[in-house]
């Protein structure tokens, strides 16, 4: 057990992240061995989760940023709408990869909106990041009314949709690699073709656009810990007066990570934007705030925040998959990892309230596991939600946010 | 340095004036951007708004988004970030609309027994949030969003499961709310002074509903203890334990009057024209309360004119169809009217601030230089020394 | 000292400094000369300037009158920038670290080593590592500020500014949080600093220590220069006598005894701390009705706890508070205060006022729980507003209406405002932190006054104080406290400041055992 521990603490993130998802991956093929329940780990949920995840990733990145430099961003989900809309117009005048660019551009005009109100005038952080999740959809809809209507070449434009982008963005697979997979993956064989499944979303029709925001993880890395800028750019959210007294400019500092911020998120909404071809009004449906409790799971950092992303997006992809009600498995393997949960708990001997409330937890999702033949749609529905606010639950009693994300920093200050 | 009521007015109305001009500015350029005139559209908002039919609508919507207003309010006067007014009220409504046909009462019972279970269950779904925030410091903000996603989850199950009025086949809704529970229109009360209303037009009986509250939480924050210690957390949290608030206390009860009103905002549309919850059933409503607490200054005069103010606008820009200006340019007005709402209130405050600080600087001076000197030096007082 | 030749001019000349803030004239006409390689301490009071003079030399702010010299030249700082490049850095006495950064982050900031687009961290590190071991400040450069104790931090402030080449060090208080052992490893780091050439500036009133590790003392009071003596040609209650400066007042005689009741008794109160040191160490006193019990102490030795736990508003890890006799440990904040504690906290714009609200809101404020101010949940606007009058006339406070913000006020009137609040609302204890911090001679009279006359009528107080002026007019006993416990019990008859300097700063054992 100690041996464990230690292991465990010599490791670096990416090697964590990777044993977390091995051990993961182990536990779920265990489950759907036991439930029968193959889409719950085969190749195309996992290329469905790893697509989902993306937007989800690109929001909570650039949410990282600017709370990193002490900025809340709880406008994150009108950044993204603004993305989605400037992406497709980006998108239909000039193609796919200008929807890339356009989307970040939007995003970034939110973010410096954002930045005005919080850094430059000093406004309350929370009530900037509402402002602005209220006037984005609003500027989206008049654009759309003003340029959206009655265009494109079908005059398929509406004041709630874009006209179509005309080319895809295309995917790619890596050559040999993706077919192998796709053969041991539907093998079936326990654990190993589990494994295959989940190789396969990084090597099998994989879009471009999913690629770069994936890259976007050890860039951030890079950028935040390897360069005097991300340095900088941290201290100004840690400590503020400590960065202007050595003469960094906590002023640029913030207005730079809330920018990037509003890009990534911008990006995300991109994605979304290039996935269907088209701008539809509510697209990005709160993914804004999923990347925000992303965000939060992670701990503030990326590497956690890419698996906090992924296990969301598993909670949707589920949903779309097919088979033998995969949703049902996954409550089934919910149910034993917090009886499990539950029995370490026991051990550590904790309070008992927790482990109370686990177990009955625990049981109830069994109990409705064995008495019931499919899961409601609603009940799919809310799954991933209740994911989230269950994992946030556990994880914000341990979470170390930014030192000054929310408090308004004046210049002068003490503090 | 007198304040008189005249100066005091001049202030409050200072940063709202700088709002509404700044939101003229931006909406006028996005029209004529868009190539359309300004002043035309101003005129055809205004010449529309000026109906009896359109005040009404305005009245009627402008009521329920006051009372959702005011439970956002109230979290924010503590810093408290109840973003999940939706789902509230959509459980509230949900809840209520399947009760109120379970029973009869008579009508005024009938009427306030349904109000409160839609503020019970509203209350009861904020507690959630209130407690993980007291229990295991949760952000409120993200888990009242999550908890939005799933009261839409969870009320659709519920309706379609156990709430549903299965003698409609092709609509999910509930069963309407029956005669004695609906609030009774303000039509006839009216017409004894001796005004007449047009064919159709209807003023509902939700507006003294909202203008009960609206005093009520005036009341509550401002003259009652528990509004004296919520004032004072959300002023300064520190001095307010050690005045002796319990801080959990206040999150958990905050937050559920929050909800609680949520779920009341619900029943000025169940009870009056919707009757049954569907898909329908008008659900934006909250979202827009968010902003008009902000506009509001979460207080209760300046929300209810905000509430009608922002219905208004909405109300008016119907009338730009007929100039064939999209009347999407309301959202670009409340949107830039909201976010320079923010920014004057700040910017206000600040000067306010400096102002007073100033004050105190210049009262400090004038007793060394007239009054006697400790002889001891005192450390430079926060105000005075920021030097650096 | 040794190593240093005197034809070679001093490392720092300070001539006539004067620092004027409105109101208060901090820095009236100080000289200061530091030998280059020396460490100089500089002592004196709580506000007598100190921090202000280092806060000059360090650039923070610019002199009204007076030159400052760096090695002979004459220099002007516009900022801290341009001090640092001149070779003089300061360690604040809070530490301006960053928590959630690794050492070597804080201190490579803002002058990292590698390019732009390549932090350097290999080299950060080495170069920390060099640093440490030339000036003996070992700290693991990839250890998180936060998981380093008190004394660290503090190598790492030192480190950040040697980092920037700093040949001047200014510390300021450095030993005020420290633990006595991490005390003696500061002096030995110190000692290889100058031993490099480094100059030091040592601000201090635990003179015991400043004996022990200065080449030279300068001693400031009452903003101005006072003294200018060798370690060894005085002892720690010469100095003591020379920082204070004066006699101390006789306490006014009174005519009647303290009452027999017991008010408040406190036994093996205890509080944890950050680390394993208990910030209070089973405290043990009790305050009987009609009677002032004076705490006296350096700040940051338990005044703080103590007065949270009494209020509530801090667990108690041991012991038992007792109100007239009835334990109080399970009782709420408000509780508290409606049983009849009056509360003067010691930081009047985070505790104990509302800034934003007015007067009248203020007068309220921890006493919204009981009469005049509320009757069954509500606030009664007219007895506050009839008490707010009533405070502003009989305390003095200068202030256009009741209806004005605090912040309004200056923080003068603002202490009064609150004393007022305390003692109109009749409380049968008092819990007061530096009563009349700021405020005029007129009104510090008055408020004794108050104090006194409650005291006669039976009101029980514990006077936590930083002015021994305060403590000797007023207290019947005054307690001393040091590290979380309470080391001395002496009657302000008959004490001599230099026996309670002494007690405060933990030299009574070096020269009286």
């Amino acid at each position: 057990m100690n041996t464990i521990t230690r292991r465990w603490h010599e490791m670096n993130s990416w090697q964590r992240a990777i044993v977390a998802a091995a051990g993961v991956l182990f536990a779920l093929s265990i489950t759907r061995v036991i439930a029968d329940a193959d889409d719950l780990t085969s190749g195309n949920t996992f290329i469905a989760t790893v697509g989902t995840a993306a937007p989800i990733l690109a929001v909570a990145l650039g949410g990282l940023y600017a709370e990193r430099a002490g900025v809340a961003n709880i406008g994150l989900e009108g950044m993204m709408i603004l993305g989605t809309w400037f992406a497709a117009f980006a998108g239909w005048q000039w193609g796919p990869w200008a929807a890339l660019a356009g989307g970040a551009i939007g995003g970034l005009l939110g973010g410096l909106l954002h930045s005005l109100a919080t850094v430059t005038f000093g406004v309350d952080q929370i009530v900037s990041g509402v402002a602005i999740n209220f006037i984005a959809p609003g500027v989206a809809r008049f654009l759309s009314s003003e340029i959206f209507v009655g265009a494109g070449s079908n005059g398929e434009g509406t004041i709630s949709a874009s006209p179509n982008i005309a080319h895809s963005m295309g995917k790619f697979s890596v050559p040999g690699l993706s077919d192998g997979l796709k053969s041991l993956d539907e093998k079936r064989w326990f654990f190993v073709s589990d494994v295959a499944g989940a190789l396969r979303a990084f090597v099998d029709r994989m879009a471009w656009s999913t690629l770069i925001i994936l890259l976007l993880v050890p860039i951030s890395v890079y950028v935040l810990w390897h360069t005097p800028f991300g340095l900088r750019l941290r201290s100004a959210g840690e400590k503020p007066s400590a960065a202007e007294s050595l003469g960094v400019g906590v002023y640029k500092m913030k207005y730079i990570a809330v920018a990037i911020s509003g890009a990534f998120a911008g990006l995300g909404g991109a994605w979304l934007v290039v996935n269907v071809r088209q701008y539809n009004e509510g697209q990005t449906a709160g993914r804004g705030f999923l990347g925000l409790a992303a965000l939060i799971f992670g701990n503030w950092q990326p590497i956690v925040i890419a698996l906090g992303a992924a296990l969301f997006a598993y909670g949707f992809s589920l949903q779309e998959a097919v088979g033998k009600n995969p949703v049902k498995a996954l409550y089934l393997f919910i149910a034993a990892a917090f009886l499990a949960m539950c029995i370490a708990l026991m051990f550590g001997r904790k309070s008992w309230r927790a482990i109370l409330g686990l177990a009955i937890t625990g049981v109830g999702l069994l109990a409705y596991y064995f008495n019931t033949d499919e899961v409601n749609r609603q009940f799919v529905y809310i799954t991933p939600y209740v994911m989230v606010l269950v994992v946030i639950t556990f994880a914000s009693s341990r979470s170390r946010p930014p030192a000054t994300v929310g408090l308004p920093y004046r210049r002068g200050q003490v503090g | 340095m007198q304040t008189t009521w005249t100066k005091k007015v001049g202030d409050a109305l200072l940063a709202p004036a700088i709002a509404v001009a700044a939101a003229l500015v931006v909406s006028s350029f996005a029209l004529l951007v868009s190539g359309h005139s300004p002043i035309a559209a101003y005129r055809a908002m205004g010449s529309f708004v000026a109906s009896t039919d359109s005040v009404v609508t305005i009245l009627n919507r402008g009521a329920p988004l006051y009372v959702v207003s005011l439970g956002v309010a109230i979290g924010f006067r503590m810093n408290l970030f109840n973003i999940g007014a939706d789902g509230q009220y959509r459980l509230g409504a949900l809840f209520a609309a399947a009760a109120s046909s379970a029973y009869s009462l008579p009508r005024p019972l009938h009427i306030l027994t349904i109000m409160l279970i839609a503020m019970a269950v509203g209350g009861a779904w904020a507690a959630i949030p209130g407690v993980l925030k007291v229990t295991r410091n949760v952000n409120e903000v993200v888990s009242t969003i999550m908890l939005n996603f799933v009261a839409t989850g969870l009320s659709a199950y519920l309706l379609n499961n156990y709430m549903r009025n299965e003698r409609v086949e092709n609509v999910v809704e509930t069963k309407s709310v029956p005669k004695s529970g609906q609030l009774p229109s303000l039509n006839g009360l009216i017409e004894n002074f001796g005004f007449h209303f047009p064919r159709l037009t209807v003023l509902n009986g939700f507006l003294p509903v909202a203008m009960v509250v609206g005093i009520a939480f005036y009341v509550l924050i401002w003259r009652t203890r528990f509004g004296f210690d919520l004032r004072m957390t959300g002023a300064s949290p520190f001095a307010a334990r050690a005045s002796g608030v319990k801080p959990a206390r206040m999150i958990i009860t905050t937050i559920v009057i929050s909800g609680a009103l949520a779920g009341l905002a619900s029943t000025g549309f169940l009870l009056t024209d919707f009757i049954k919850y569907n898909e329908t059933f008008p659900l934006g409503l909250p979202f827009t309360g968010i902003a008009v607490a902000l506009l509001g200054k979460n207080h209760p005069a300046g929300i209810a004119a905000a509430a009608f103010a922002w219905s208004g606008i909405e109300q008016a820009s119907r009338g730009l169809l007929d100039e064939k200006i999209p009347p999407e340019i309301s959202r670009i007005m409340l949107g830039t009217l909201l976010m320079s709402s923010v920014i004057a209130f700040e910017v206000v405050r600040r000067r306010n601030l400096t102002n007073a600080v100033r004050l105190a600087g210049l009262q400090a001076v004038g007793r060394a230089a007239g009054g006697p000197l400790d002889t001891e030096t005192q450390p430079p007082s926060p105000a005075a020394g920021a030097t650096t | 000292m040794t190593q240093a030749p005197t034809t070679s001019p001093p490392a720092i000349e300070l001539r006539g400094i004067v620092k004027r803030f409105p109101g208060v004239v901090a820095n009236d006409g100080v000289d200061l000369t530091v030998a280059p390689g020396t460490i100089h301490a500089i002592v004196g009071e709580n506000g007598a300037g100190k921090s202000t003079l280092m806060k000059t030399l360090y650039g923070a702010h610019r002199p009204d009158e007076g030159e400052i010299l760096i090695a002979g030249q004459h220099v002007t700082f516009k900022s801290p920038r341009e001090a640092i490049a001149r070779g003089i850095g300061m360690v604040f006495q809070h530490f301006m670290l960053a928590d959630n950064l690794t050492v070597w982050e804080n201190v490579v900031l803002g002058d990292e080593p590698g390019t732009k687009a390549r932090l350097d961290r290999h080299e950060a590190r080495t170069r920390l590592r060099d640093l440490g071991a030339r000036y003996g400040l070992r700290v693991n450069p990839d250890t998180y500020v936060s998981e380093l104790g008190v004394g660290d931090k503090q190598r790492v402030e030192i480190l950040k500014v040697l980092y920037r080449g700093a040949r001047i060090v200014i510390l300021d208080e450095p030993t005020a949080v420290l633990v006595p052992q991490e005390v003696g490893e500061l002096f030995t780091s110190l000692r290889s600093l100058t031993a490099e050439g480094v100059t030091i500036i040592f601000i201090s009133h635990k003179l015991d220590e400043v004996r022990g590790v200065a080449d030279d003392i300068t001693v400031i009071r009452a903003g101005r220069t006072v003294g200018e003596v060798k370690p060894r040609d005085v002892t720690a209650r010469e100095l003591a006598q020379l920082m204070v400066g004066r006699e101390l007042p006789k306490p006014i005689p009174r005519s009647d005894a303290p009452s027999e009741t017991v008010a408040l008794r406190l036994s093996d109160v205890t509080v944890a701390g950050v680390g394993d040191l208990p910030a209070l160490d089973r405290v043990n006193f009790c305050v009987h009705h009609g009677e002032i019990i004076g705490v006296a102490g350096v700040e940051g030795n338990g005044q703080t706890e103590l007065l949270d736990v009494i209020m509530g508003l801090r667990p108690l890890a041991g012991g038992s508070i007792e109100l007239d006799g009835r334990s109080i440990n399970d009782l709420s904040t408000r509780d508290r205060r409606d049983a009849g504690i009056g509360y003067i906290p010691e930081d009047r714009h985070k505790d104990g006022c509302v800034l934003s609200a007015p007067l009248w809101e203020n007068v309220i404020l921890g006493h919204q729980g009981s009469k005049p101010f509320s009757a069954r949940g509500w606030i009664d606007r007219v007895a506050a507003r009839r008490r707010t009058k009533d405070i502003i006339a009989d305390y003095d406070v200068r202030t256009p209406s009741a209806d004005v913000a605090a912040v309004a006020l200056s923080g003068g009137n603002q202490q009064k405002l609150i004393v007022g609040r305390e003692m109109t609302s009749g409380p049968a204890v008092l819990i007061a932190a530096h009563p009349t911090r700021g405020v005029d001679v007129g009104a510090q009279a008055a408020i004794w006054d108050y104090i006194r006359v409650a005291r006669t009528n039976g009101l029980a107080v514990l006077l936590i104080s930083a002015d021994l002026e305060e403590l000797i007019a007023l207290s019947d006993t005054l307690i001393v406290m040091l590290r979380g416990g309470i080391v001395a019990t002496l009657d302000p008859n008959t004490v001599s400041i230099a026996d309670l300097g002494a007690h405060m700063t933990g030299a009574a054992d070096g020269n009286d055992g």
